[in-house]
Formats: structure tokens, C-alpha cells, sequence
């Protein structure tokens, strides 16, 4: 194994131990979603797929 | 009477909190990126070797957990802001060399930066068009992340193309949301700090711009 994937594993665990905490916190007190939310999350995120799925055909 | 006052000049000035801390995001994010781009350019002239890659951002991702939020309310945070993106930026050089030399290689790094630079205004125009409250997105979005990083670990070892594209494409929709869910906060969160949410709004254009590299490169040479 070469030195830039030891590097690389030991930055990703790294970034896992000191996100974890974090995210058990973020999931605990965000606040509920009300109807509707997601829906105005989820058209603009599948716009931006279907705009990386264009810009991978022109290239 | 005082209460009419209050009720009415309570908003106006929360409006101008509000637009003060939008306005120095922008500034600030408008001016990291140029100076990063600029240390790109530099790594790429003097042909950093490979390893740069990891070790810059390692001390990034060092200065951004220890050294930034203790820095963030003070001038001297401006300069840990610029020392951060400065140091993504020179890393980025030994990627951006290794996509030049592809043989359509400046077509597809010019596309991945123009792409970044759309899913970014596109994104951020319809968070602050729209004012919309993304803040239940938060625990979903840090979630999302903590199983993309546990899948790029066991990448390392499992070495699949097209688990590594799934990464990407997952990491380009997280780091959309991150877009929202920021820009969302400096609307929303009355204490939202301009520093912290520059280098959060850079953090998700860095991500975006090395995943769409990848998906680029990727799909490219297939053809």
C-alpha cells in the first residue's frame, strides 16, 4: 500500500471522529421538517443532477 | 406608542444584520476564491508532486478545527481564512496537473469550474429568492456526510470506479444541500458569522469542484 492511501484513510477516519459528534448532535435539535420542506429541497438538488448529467455529455 | 417603535424598527435593523453579514460572505467568498485560484495556479507552475494534495489538506482541515473557531470573531480570523483557502487552493495543483494532461484535460477542468461556479449562484439565488428555512435539513446533511466519508474509506481499499462515481454524484447533492442550508442560516440565524460561513460556502464549492472533476474525467475517457 502506497503512502498516499495510508494518507488519504488516515485524513477520511480523521474527518469521521471529529464529525461524529457533530452529527449526533445536528440530528438531536434540528428542527422538524414541516410538509412541503423537503419538496423545496429536493427540485432544486435534481436540477442539479440533471445539470452534471448535461455537462457530462458535452464533455 | 413604544411598542409601535419597537415592532417596527426591530425587523428594519434584523434586515440589515442580515444583509451586512449576506454582503461580507460574498465578499469575502468572492476574494478567498480568487487568491486560491491563484495559489493553484502557482502549485501548478512549480509541479508540486502528488503528496501535496493530502498534506495541504490536512493542514486545512487542522486550522479549520482548532485554529478557526477560536479566531472567528476577531480580525485574525480573516487571515486564518485566507491561510485555509490558500493552502486547498496549492493543493489542488497536482490534480489539476494530472486532468491537464488529459488529452481533453482543459476542456474538462474548464467545465468542472464553470459548472462549480453555476450550481453555486444557481443555488444561492434560490435560497435567498425563495428565504426559505433549510435548517431541518441540518441533521439529514452531517448524517449524509459521516456515510459518505465511511464509503471513501472503504473505497481506498475496495478500489471500484464506479462506487468512486456514486461518491462523487452523492457528494455533489450533499454539498447542493450544504448550499441551501447555509445560505439558508445567514437569512434565518441572526448570529450567523460571515467567517465561518465563508469557509462552510467555500468547503461545499471545493467539494463540488473535485467531485465534477472526477465525474468528468470519468465519463470522458469512457468514450
Amino acid at each position: 500500500m502506497d503512502w498516499m492511501k495510508i494518507g488519504s484513510a488516515v485524513l477520511l477516519i480523521a474527518m469521521i471522529l471529529f464529525l461524529w459528534p457533530r452529527a449526533k448532535m445536528m440530528l438531536k435539535h434540528s428542527p422538524e421538517a414541516k410538509p412541503g420542506d423537503w419538496q423545496g429541497v429536493i427540485l432544486p438538488i435534481l436540477a442539479v443532477v440533471g445539470f452534471v448529467i448535461l455537462l457530462a455529455m458535452l464533455v | 406608542m413604544n411598542r409601535l417603535d419597537y415592532s417596527v424598527a426591530r425587523p428594519a435593523s434584523n434586515a440589515l444584520v442580515v444583509n451586512k453579514v449576506i454582503r461580507n460572505t460574498y465578499t469575502l467568498l468572492a476574494a478567498t476564491l480568487f487568491f486560491s485560484a491563484l495559489m493553484a495556479a502557482v502549485s501548478v507552475m512549480l509541479r508540486m508532486p502528488p503528496m501535496t494534495y493530502l498534506l495541504s489538506l490536512g493542514g486545512a482541515m487542522l486550522l479549520i478545527w482548532f485554529v478557526l473557531p477560536r479566531t472567528a470573531n476577531s480580525s485574525s480570523g480573516l487571515g486564518v481564512v485566507f491561510a485555509i483557502t490558500g493552502l486547498m487552493g496549492f493543493g489542488l495543483g497536482p490534480v489539476l496537473e494530472a486532468y491537464l494532461s488529459l488529452p481533453n484535460g482543459s476542456q474538462i477542468v474548464g467545465t468542472a469550474f464553470g459548472g462549480t461556479g453555476v450550481i453555486f449562484l444557481g443555488l444561492s439565488g434560490y435560497a435567498l429568492t425563495t428565504r426559505k428555512d433549510f435548517s431541518f435539513m441540518g441533521g439529514f446533511l452531517f448524517a449524509g456526510m459521516l456515510v459518505v466519508l465511511i464509503g471513501a474509506l472503504a473505497n481506498i481499499f475496495l478500489q471500484m470506479p464506479a462506487f468512486s462515481l456514486a461518491i462523487s454524484g452523492v457528494v455533489i447533492m450533499l454539498m447542493s444541500g450544504f448550499i441551501l442550508y447555509d445560505t439558508s442560516r445567514m437569512i434565518h440565524e441572526r448570529d450567523s458569522n460571515y467567517i465561518m460561513m465563508t469557509i462552510s460556502l467555500y468547503l461545499s464549492m471545493f467539494n463540488i469542484f473535485i467531485s465534477l472533476l472526477q465525474i468528468l474525467g470519468m465519463t470522458s475517457s469512457d468514450d
